[in-house]
């Protein structure tokens, strides 16, 4: 193994710090193991920090009807039955542990006036079953994992950026990456790896996601070989701010429409009533914001090209106590008072459904020793997420990975690192550096995520697909050739340049799936193919590298065992 | 189109100095915005930590015009246009470069709070009127502006006090209803409480507008005076249940 660099040995190595990464650490260090965990960011700012309206687990606290089995046919209905079942099913029983679990780590949610978790309606749910706490829930999560994470002694690599997955022959090896701060290599050498790097978002031009959501996780494991699950399914949000330009895409939290928000139109019309006069505002995400941006290319959107979200008919207090943070975005960063006026809101790219290919029980991937959960893994939430699923499955999976993992580590010998793989690694790093001219890398993410959002957003068709696959390939070419200016320092250019080499793996791998997938299910929508497809129902989209290529391969949905399917045929 | 002038300090721990930067203003345009459109078009390696850019995470503070905020959450219409906007790191933590700075002292504290403690046998019923304070407690970003602000951290870098944040995150801790824990004698030792004057600044500075003085430190100062000077009181509390 080369010596040249910073080395660190773990028996389990976590990349990424959010809500599935932390709570794989807790579980995998209670198993003994000994753990690292790595991430972009300082520790408690990754992405599930702003996850807002809340988690979804089944504890009937509100109505006393929930239970498992209403909360694994919602997923597999929310999801168009597209679904790993065994993981929906796994998620459904096992979030209600997960989340007693947090309040026992500390977690304060709201409360119901006889001393349980508080649980609200959102989309897609039958009964009211987000915990919460008002719509900062994903803060309340992180705290609650970070402080029981460090009081187990977890060992935290904070900006550190991991570039390549290292390999002993078939099996995991550990990682390569670089400190952020310096700009220095270092080696972490580990017997299992679990990837918790969550989304994708930043390859669109209006999304929800943090500089972080580049699909690192998803890339760095195609690359080592391991296979790629739905990449089709991207979740745009309905409702992201459109106004002012410098917010476009920031959330407005389903919480809003949980709590009684209306959506309607410049002529004041309740749109929904035309789309889904049943759930109305609270149907599936991927209905609302097909109708939104319907309302808006037939004309009918409001001044800046959104539709209207009202909450103002609830008292005052009553939205500034259960919408707090929503009450400061707006007044702070639009100059509107949600109160007493309706916000405007747009759809915004928000959640991967689709992701690295997993295990249902032990989240391994197709790789020996690799292991993925949270957003980062695919398979429970099928063709469209539910709102407060994300969270109940991160804890759910990052449990599962962390126990699978630290099992694994007990059982395998030390890996031996190829000294050659970590030359490749650096000389790729290095080369940016290189380029005497060359474009700058912020030139070439603003053209993917130009690109991204005109060709491969929420509607999608052939030819459009086409075009984007002949425009990655361009921007593919100019990114091997962008040029970095500065040190190695702290250089947010140097970084960005790695980051696009991500975006752009994943972003093919997202347009040949959507390219294959000749129906519209969910998230997915092809405008010339607009309904379900039977024979395209029963399969799933797997992305995987064979030498330079993507190659892509249908393989068939696992069929359902019979007490399930009775539970979804009722 | 009209532009603001910016003048960003550029620099590491050896030294440095600020840098003028002119950048066009759109309309709700925040400082964060502008640092963007600095490093997009201009300096592509200017460092800024951000993440959420909608005040959710707390990366991304720094001092406008001389004063501690949230550069995603200061609106540049808010700011006079007739001179030059000043971003500056914050003072109190070391500088690695440009805006970024070395906050890690702040983890090593944090490290020192014993976490929650669940009383035996609870049936964790807990009503929303017991819950009210500590969730004001728990609405902190960690942001470290307090940090930044506090006079004993920033110009008399005492360090053995622990700073506004962890006085927050110590009474969110010690007025949870279910904990058992006693932080207090941590409090008055290893965490200083006994150097915060009062002197409020944190509060005007929070961004999350937690009462940091009223609600957290002065509580914390009167549990502090009751378990070493007045074990009456203290005794009255445990029996009454209240904590
Ligand atoms: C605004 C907003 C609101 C939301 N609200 C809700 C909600 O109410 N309910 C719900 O269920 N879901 C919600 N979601 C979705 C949910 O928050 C996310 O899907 C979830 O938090 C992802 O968690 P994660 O642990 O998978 O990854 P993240 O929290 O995204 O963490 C990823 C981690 O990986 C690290 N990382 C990434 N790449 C690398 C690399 N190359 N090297 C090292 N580290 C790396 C990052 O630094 C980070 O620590 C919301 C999302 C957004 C954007
Ligand atoms: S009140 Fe105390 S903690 Fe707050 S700024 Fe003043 S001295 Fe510092
Ligand atoms: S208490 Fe307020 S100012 Fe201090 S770190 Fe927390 S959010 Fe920031
Ligand atoms: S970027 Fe998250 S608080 Fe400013």
């Amino acid at each position: 193994m080369s010596d040249r660099f910073e080395t660190h040995e773990h028996d389990v190595l976590i990349i990424g710090a959010g809500g599935a990464g932390l709570r794989a650490a807790i579980e995998a260090l209670a198993h003994g193991a000994k753990v690292g965990v790595v991430c972009k960011s300082l520790l408690g700012k990754a992405h599930t920090v702003m996850a807002e309206g809340g988690i979804a687990a089944a504890m009937a606290n509100v109505d006393s009807a929930d239970g498992w089995i209403p909360h694994f046919r919602d997923t597999m209905r929310g999801g168009k039955m597209l679904n790993n079942w065994r993981m929906a099913q796994l998620h459904a029983q096992e979030s209600i542990d997960r989340v007693k679990e947090l309040e026992q780590w500390g977690a304060l949610f709201d409360r119901t006036s006889d001393g349980n978790i508080l649980q609200r309606a959102f989309g897609g749910h039958t009964f009211k079953r987000l915990c919460h706490v008002g719509d900062r829930t994903g803060l309340e999560m992180i705290r609650t994992l970070q402080d029981r994470g460090v009081e187990m002694g977890v060992d935290v690599y904070m900006e550190c950026t991991i570039t390549k997955l290292l390999k002993d022959g078939d099996r995991i090896a550990g990682a390569f990456g670089y400190w952020r701060e310096q700009g220095r290599f270092v080696q972490f050498k580990a017997k299992s790896v679990i990837i918790c790097t969550g989304g994708i978002g930043k390859s669109w031009k209006i999304t929800s996601n943090s500089w972080e959501c580049t699909g690192d996780g998803m890339a760095l494991a195609y690359d080592a070989g391991a296979e790629l699950l739905d990449m089709e399914f991207v979740q745009f949000h309905p409702t992201g701010m459109v106004w002012p330009p410098g917010v476009q895409g920031i959330l407005v939290t389903e919480a809003v429409r949980g709590e009684g928000g209306l959506l309607t139109n410049k002529l004041g019309e309740r749109f929904m009533q035309k789309y889904d006069p049943k759930k109305m505002e609270l149907s599936t995400r991927d209905v609302v914001a097909r109708s939104i941006y319907t309302e808006v290319k037939e004309g009918r959107g409001s001044e800046h090209g959104g539709a209207f979200l009202d909450i103002s008919h609830k008292p005052a207090e009553y939205v500034k106590q259960k919408l707090p943070s929503m009450y400061h975005q707006f007044k702070e960063l639009a100059d509107v008072d949600i109160t007493k006026q309706p916000m405007e809101v747009g759809p915004t790219c928000h959640y991967m459904m689709g992701g690295i290919r997993v295990e249902a029980e032990t989240a391994q991937t197709t790789v020996p020793g690799l292991f993925a959960a949270g957003e980062a893994a695919a398979g429970l939430h099928g063709a469209n997420r539910l709102g407060g699923n994300s969270l109940s499955d991160l804890v759910v999976f990052g449990r599962r990975a962390g126990l699978a993992a630290a099992e694994h580590a007990k059982k395998v010998s030390a890996p031996n690192i190829d000294a050659s793989e970590i030359e490749r690694a650096e000389r790729e790093m290095l080369a940016p550096f290189d380029q005497s001219a060359g474009e700058s890398p912020y030139a070439v993410h603003r053209d993917l995520q130009d690109m991204m959002q005109s060709l491969v957003g929420i509607f999608r068709v052939e030819d459009d697909l086409k075009t984007a696959l002949a425009e990655l390939d361009k921007l593919k070419e100019r990114a091997t050739k962008v040029r970095v200016e500065g040190s190695r320092m702290f250089n947010p250019g140097w970084h960005l340049a790695r980051d696009l080499q991500c975006m752009l793996t994943v972003s093919e791998a997202v347009t040949r799936s959507a390219l294959a997938r000749k129906e519209s299910r969910g998230a997915h929508s092809r405008i010339d193919y607009p309904g379900l497809d039977e024979q395209w129902g029963k399969q799933n989209n797997i992305t995987k590298r064979e030498g330079e290529t993507m190659m892509l391969k249908q393989v068939a949905r696992p069929p359902l065992p019979d007490d399930l399917k009775k539970i979804l045929d009722e | 189109m009209s532009e603001a002038v910016m003048q960003v300090f550029r620099g590491n721990r050896e030294g440095g100095s600020p840098v003028e930067f002119r950048v066009p203003i759109t309309p709700g345009m925040v400082v964060l915005d502008a640092l963007h459109h600095i490093q997009g078009h201009q300096a592509p390696d200017l460092a800024v930590r951000w993440n959420c850019k909608a005040g959710k995470c707390g990366s991304c503070s720094a001092e406008v015009n001389g004063r501690p905020r949230l550069t995603c959450k200061t609106r540049m219409d808010a700011l006079p246009t007739d001179q030059p906007i000043t971003v500056n790191p914050m003072k109190t933590f070391p500088v690695i470069k440009d805006l970024v700075t070395d906050v890690s002292w702040n983890y090593e504290v944090n490290k020192k709070i014993p976490a929650f403690k669940p009383k035996a046998g609870t049936d964790w019923k807990m009503y929303q009127e017991d819950i009210d304070r500590v969730q004001e407690f728990r609405k902190c970003i960690e942001c470290f502006l307090c940090q930044d602000v506090c006079h004993v951290l920033r110009d008399h870098d005492k360090k053995e006090f622990a700073g506004p944040r962890f006085m927050v995150r110590t009474a969110a801790l010690e007025m949870h209803p279910l904990d058992s824990a006693d932080r207090i004698p941590l409090v008055k030792k290893e965490l200083g409480i006994g150097y915060c004057n009062i002197t409020k600044c944190c509060t005007e500075v929070c961004p999350e507008e937690i009462h940091i003085t009223d609600n957290a430190i002065i509580p914390l100062k009167e549990r502090v005076v009751d378990e070493f000077y007045d074990p009456i009181a203290k005794l009255v509390r445990k029996i009454t249940g209240a904590k």
